[in-house]
């Protein structure tokens, strides 16, 4: 408990929180492979991971490795992402569309962050980055991927 | 229910908008609550039926003193407060109570939410996947589908700064704007890249401002001091979670705003033609462009040659956001009680810059970075 004399240290509070419904995504990510949910009566993979599907409404779900295989749906280059990262400079904000299927927010590292170089549909992989004391995912193109 | 049945009775903004020191969110909520009282020629006395967001709303009905026996706090994003007008509507329809404050104060830039609560807490879905790569900054999370649209639609950048140049005209006409002077697409196209292709003219101020609505039934809304807002229909609907555009089913296509476009319409039973004012909630440029089309004022990709032909600027034939819009005006975080009060001063005839012969004001909404929407029709008449 914080108290008088005592040093308070304030988490980021962009470090993500899991919790237990996500916790096998973020064991996953730790591991460096990308584990998310789908349903095992309608097969239909969706993000973010959780306990019920929205697809089918069924509760019947599993977890499974996806293949890390992706494409660029949209994006923005933000001019002041978080310090937190292991770069420096604009970052690409990205929606990006796994080969299984959903959608998801994440970040394309790798490739100039440029107009030019972030071209929509390019084919990406899955990556893991350092932010802050954690892993999270994000995606660079797969020409360039690291096996 | 019919078109007309209910009707808004009371409304104010704070006294002072933009930059207020030293006031906290509760603060604006509370002076303009007080003020659309003043407005309606009412006292807590008379209010039955209360609704906020981002607070307690017990919080807020003690400090008015106020005991509701019906009470909401949907919270779902910037729209909230326009969610809370069609639930108020509900309520009194069901005879829960008669007449119904809405409240909303939110200092944005000043105390920067000092009590207030709010998306995006620890363990939320945002917080988990999405916000990180953001910094949680607006215009990183809302602008993710515009170059999806500039590629399936051709879209310019200079088509994009179109619409801040036509809302600026608006709002040189308006001295409660903060940005009052002219500018040009050259201007926009030259302010400083926050997320490209979002520059810093084409996102909304930071801004303090409260507001606060009062309805209740079109039979007593005639004893009133200010002529009667009537409420000829209203829609609403979800789609991606609160901080997670990525939930966004079809981006080009959005259902949830169809949806919500097509109960308003229906309810009101007025078509696109009989609309005479317009306001679309513009947190950043696109904002428009998407609400144009998902609304059916036009078809899917010519919304921004809509614009930047002149249709919505002072003198085209579909005025729209005339406060000068969230970009010119002010926009606190959550703007859609401000764009409901620029509807309803239109609908008075006592607007900054009045647009002439209103029968039918539409306004439209969004909460999040695209998980909510709703959609209000407005007018001055009650249809026989």
């Amino acid at each position: 408990m914080g108290g008088l004399g005592t040093v308070s240290v304030v988490a980021n509070p962009f470090v993500p929180v899991p919790t237990p419904e996500t916790q096998p995504y973020w064991d996953g990510i730790a591991d460096r492979r990308l584990r998310i949910t789908r349903c095992v009566d309608c097969a239909d993979a969706f993000f973010p991971p959780g306990p019920f599907c929205p697809h089918c409404s069924s509760q019947n779900i599993e977890w499974f490795e996806a293949s890390g295989d992706a494409t660029l749906y949209s994006y923005v280059i933000h001019q002041r992402p978080l310090k937190n990262w292991d770069t420096e400079g604009p970052r690409s904000v990205a929606i990006v569309e796994l080969a299984e299927g959903p959608r998801l927010v994440s970040s394309v590292v790798g490739c100039d962050q440029t107009p030019e170089a972030l071209r929509l549909d390019m084919a990406l992989k899955a990556t893991f980055v350092p932010f802050d004391e954690t892993t999270v995912l994000c995606f660079e193109p797969a020409e360039g991927a690291k096996r | 229910m019919r078109p007309g049945d209910f009707a808004i009775v009371g409304a104010a903004e704070s006294d002072e908008i933009g930059t207020v020191p030293d006031t906290t969110s509760m603060g604006l909520l509370l002076n303009a609550a007080g003020n659309a009282l003043e407005d309606a020629g009412l006292t807590a006395a008379d209010i039955d039926g209360i609704t906020t967001g981002y607070f307690e709303v017990s919080d807020v009905s003690r400090q008015l003193g106020i005991f509701p026996k019906w009470a909401d706090n949907t919270v779902v994003g910037g729209c909230s407060w326009m969610f809370q007008l069609r639930n108020a509507i509900a309520a009194l329809n069901a005879g829960y109570c008669e007449t119904v404050l809405i409240t909303y104060g939110e200092s944005g830039k000043s105390t920067r939410r000092l009590g207030q609560s709010g998306g995006g807490g620890k363990g939320s879905m945002g917080q988990q996947f999405d916000m990180l790569y953001a910094a949680a900054a607006p215009p990183a999370l809302f602008g993710l589908p515009i170059v999806r649209y500039m590629r399936e639609y051709g879209l310019t950048e200079e088509q994009l700064a179109s619409g801040p140049v036509a809302q600026r005209e608006w709002a040189t006409m308006n001295p409660r704007a903060t940005l009052q002077e002219p500018t040009t697409i050259q201007e926009v196209l030259d302010s400083p890249m926050i997320a490209w292709p979002l520059r810093r003219a084409m996102c909304c101020l930071v801004s303090d401002a409260g507001g606060a609505i009062i309805v209740t039934s079109a039979d007593r809304a005639k004893d009133f001091p200010k002529p009667p807002v009537y409420v000829l229909g209203s829609g609403g609907g979800l789609e991606a979670g609160i901080m997670s555009p990525a939930g966004v089913r079809e981006p080009l296509r959005p259902e949830f705003i169809r949806t919500s476009g097509e109960a308003a319409f229906s309810a009101a039973g007025i078509s696109h033609d009989d609309v005479d004012h317009l306001m679309i909630y513009d947190a950043f440029a696109h904002n428009p462009i998407f609400g144009l089309e998902g609304l059916g004022f036009v078809d899917y990709g010519d919304a921004a040659s809509f614009i930047s032909e002149g249709n919505t600027r002072p003198g085209g034939r579909l005025p729209m956001n005339t406060n000068g819009g969230g970009m010119s005006y002010a926009h606190t975080g959550a703007y859609g009680m401000l764009c409901m009060l620029e509807s309803v001063r239109q609908v008075r005839g006592e607007a900054a810059a009045q647009v002439d012969d209103i029968d039918v004001a539409v306004c439209h909404g969004w909460g999040g970075f695209w998980s909510a929407c709703s959609t209000l029709v407005f007018a001055p008449e009650r249809p026989s």
